[in-house]
């Protein structure tokens, strides 16, 4: 029987099974942060172990950094404390730190990728559930807990349960003012956060072979949010022509074998799969959540629902009480004070490419703050060459310097309570962007109509001829 | 690692489904770079208000509910991958977890830490429910040998699964860092046959 993509990369890297089936799988790529390490190093440094194979490990500072003016000593002492602790312990064992103003610093799923790090059927894994996104390049790629991250330290090993197979196809094509986003926020709402669980999904299918690598970054990133433990998508020539040249990439020869070994990373053709959904991608709306988890999404032009769809009726009303929302409630037309452009779903160069060709010419609607956080200090530097940040700015865009910021609200980046945000993040908890704030996820392109227009609008309803698609 | 065999206890209900550990844990006490102290944040946006007060509704709050067993609706500890969510439940006094279906990567967070993950089927996790909001001196006993969650006055018991390996070292109080690093000479004889690109 054929194998899947999974196996074929997962298979390579068991050292060996062990009582109760669980595998000992080598770890070929580990990043780490500042929030989910320095309890992971003091274990590491009362074990005397040392780090194993530390030359495998990047570091960078991107959860609690401000993201603005850099340059200064970071206020909030507690984050001054936890990112010093990782600048000291980096320099204790000799790790490789893209912190603050190192030109490559920047969310640390956005600088694996774009330092050629992350590369095709490579085990990756970082203390961060959103590791998932460099499944976007065939690599098996997940999020650990701190005690882990320690494992890895101490064995550049995992002691680890296999996870079960499912297979996500989506074919057709993408409509006009629909994106990568939008495909994962649907695919979230029919399965649910619970519907991945125990699962390592693979996506597959014509719009997802439609999809440029950050485009499928997005859609890996958020496969946590179904519970599945990673979402991978099978390398191409996309794939490899975006690894091409870039620093940490295998250059000359040794990029032409690589590649040779890539193109062998595919699910054969009669591979069986735990479980299997398909979709249609021109079924597809622009996508908005009303809830507060990601499974609590609806079209754009839709309503809020009646009821959960899933059982849970207490846990609905009360997510809606969060929300301040009402069942078949329309959200086109609803007023928004607050819109956030980042995170490692959605922060990248294309990202801040859709948002600036959309608002260039236009201003955000004046009770609107808006603020642009780019993934990396190399994807600001870009978006700064491209003439990208002048547009930005002359639409009243507020541009900041790189971090995970408004995502998760661990800097200063809070929404104040009770308000809403719509934001390109990927999450939408209770609290998540601040204590009260509540959380709309949208797609960059979405997010950039409604920065305009001061309220929930169906962006196809805004294109003019020339906007990318 | 505390070892754990055996547990018998009242219980704390939080029904609510759909957990997720920004509510566990919320980001702004993950500052910390040591692994104690968290059970004061626990639940720490629902459990106090914004000038620091207890909210008297929260379970955690209650002068009626109290015990080392949390009962909670299914899919708990969905959300982030903070191993500080498992940190904050055992500090607090948390023992085991009781639900319907756990995300996978708090599952294993809190099998690394002594706390034990029990999933148990929708009917039991309701009746459970229904019993101790009657009657809350209601004990849990707990077996992890023999794998059975019980309510003995009830005559109500059900088994739960556990992964072999990860009972063993529960029951014996061994973690994973040091069953690896017996494994480093047949890592370092992987790593001379692997080839990575």
């Amino acid at each position: 029987m054929g194998k899947t993509l999974f196996e074929k990369a997962w298979n390579r890297h068991i050292v060996d099974t062990v009582e109760g089936g669980q595998e000992i799988l080598y770890i070929d790529s580990h990043f780490i942060h500042e929030v989910t390490s320095p309890q992971a190093f003091d274990g590491i440094r009362k074990r005397g172990t040392g780090l194993f194979r530390k030359e495998r490990i990047v570091a960078t500072a991107d959860h609690n950094v401000p993201t603005k003016d850099q340059h200064l000593p970071i206020r909030d002492l507690l984050s001054k404390f936890q990112v010093d602790t990782l600048i000291q312990n980096c320099e204790e064992f000799g790790i490789e730190l893209y912190g603050l103003g190192h030109p490559y610093q920047g969310i640390v799923h956005v600088i694996g990728p774009e330092l050629g790090i992350t590369k095709p059927g490579m085990t990756i894994v970082c203390g961060d559930s959103h590791t998932s996104t460099h499944g976007a390049f065939g690599a098996i790629a997940f999020g650990i807990g701190t005690s882990q991250v320690e494992q890895v330290m101490a064995t550049q090993c995992l002691l680890l349960q296999r996870p079960k197979t499912m297979r996500i196809t989506i074919d057709g094509e993408l409509g006009k003012g629909v994106y990568s986003k939008d495909i994962i926020l649907h695919i979230i709402s029919k399965l649910t956060t619970a519907g991945g669980t125990g699962y390592f999904v693979e996506y597959a299918g014509s719009a997802i072979r439609a999809l440029s690598m950050e485009a499928r970054m997005t859609i890996c990133n958020m496969s946590i949010e179904m519970g599945a433990r990673g979402g991978m998508i099978a390398p191409d020539e996309v794939t490899f022509e975006y690894i091409k040249g870039r620093e940490f990439a295998p250059k000359g020869e040794e990029f032409e074998k690589a590649v040779e070994f890539w193109s062998t990373l595919y699910s054969d053709e009669d591979a069986k799969f735990d479980a299997e959904y398909d979709f249609n991608a021109e079924e597809i709306e622009p996508m908005i959540t009303y809830g507060t988890n990601p499974g609590m999404g609806i079209g754009i032009t839709g309503r809020v629902p009646k009821s959960s769809s899933i059982g849970g009726e207490a846990s609905f009303k009360s997510s809606l009480e969060y929300m301040n929302l009402e069942p078949e409630e329309v959200l086109l037309g609803k007023k928004i004070n607050h819109v956030f452009i980042g995170s490692c779903t959605n922060s990248r160069i294309e990202d801040l490419r859709i948002v600036a060709g959309f608002v260039k010419g236009k201003k955000k609607a004046s009770h609107v703050q808006a603020m642009i956080v780019p993934g990396s200090k190399q994807v600001e530097e870009q978006a700064k060459k491209e003439g990208l940040h002048q547009i930005l700015e002359d639409a009243g865009f507020e541009l900041r310097s790189p971090g995970c910021s408004a995502c998760l609200g661990m800097n200063d980046d809070k929404v104040p309570k009770g308000e809403y945000c719509v934001s390109t993040s990927n999450r939408n908890f209770e609290g998540r962007q601040g204590p009260g704030a509540r959380t709309m996820l949208v797609s960059p392109l979405t997010a950039a109509a409604i920065a305009v227009e001061g309220k929930i609008v169906d962006v196809r309803n805004y294109l003019e001829e020339g906007v990318p698609a | 690692m505390e070892k754990f065999i055996k547990l018998k206890t009242t219980i704390v209900p939080l029904p609510a489904q759909d957990i997720d550990t920004d509510q566990i844990i919320p980001a702004r006490f993950l500052k910390a770079t040591s692994r104690e102290g968290f059970g004061e944040n626990l639940f720490r946006d629902w459990r106090y208000d914004e000038q620091g007060d207890p909210k008297p509704d929260f379970v955690l709050n209650s002068t009626v509910f109290s015990g080392s067993v949390l009962i909670a609706g299914k899919n708990f500890g969905c959300g982030s991958s903070r191993e500080h969510a498992a940190w904050a439940l055992y500090d607090y006094g948390f023992r085991a977890v009781v639900s319907s279906y756990f995300a996978d990567i708090f599952k294993g967070n809190a099998l690394n830490n002594g706390l034990l993950p029990i999933q148990v089927s929708e009917d039991f996790l309701s009746q459970i429910f229904k019993e101790v909001e009657k009657d809350p001196t209601r004990e849990v006993e707990i077996d992890l040998e023999a794998q059975t969650i019980s309510i003995p006055t009830l005559d109500l018991s059900e088994s739960f699964e556990i992964n072999s390996y990860k009972k063993t070292c529960l029951m014996n109080g061994y973690d994973d860092i040091d069953f690896l690093i017996s494994k480093k000479k047949q890592i370092e004889e992987f790593e001379k046959n692997y080839v990575g690109y």
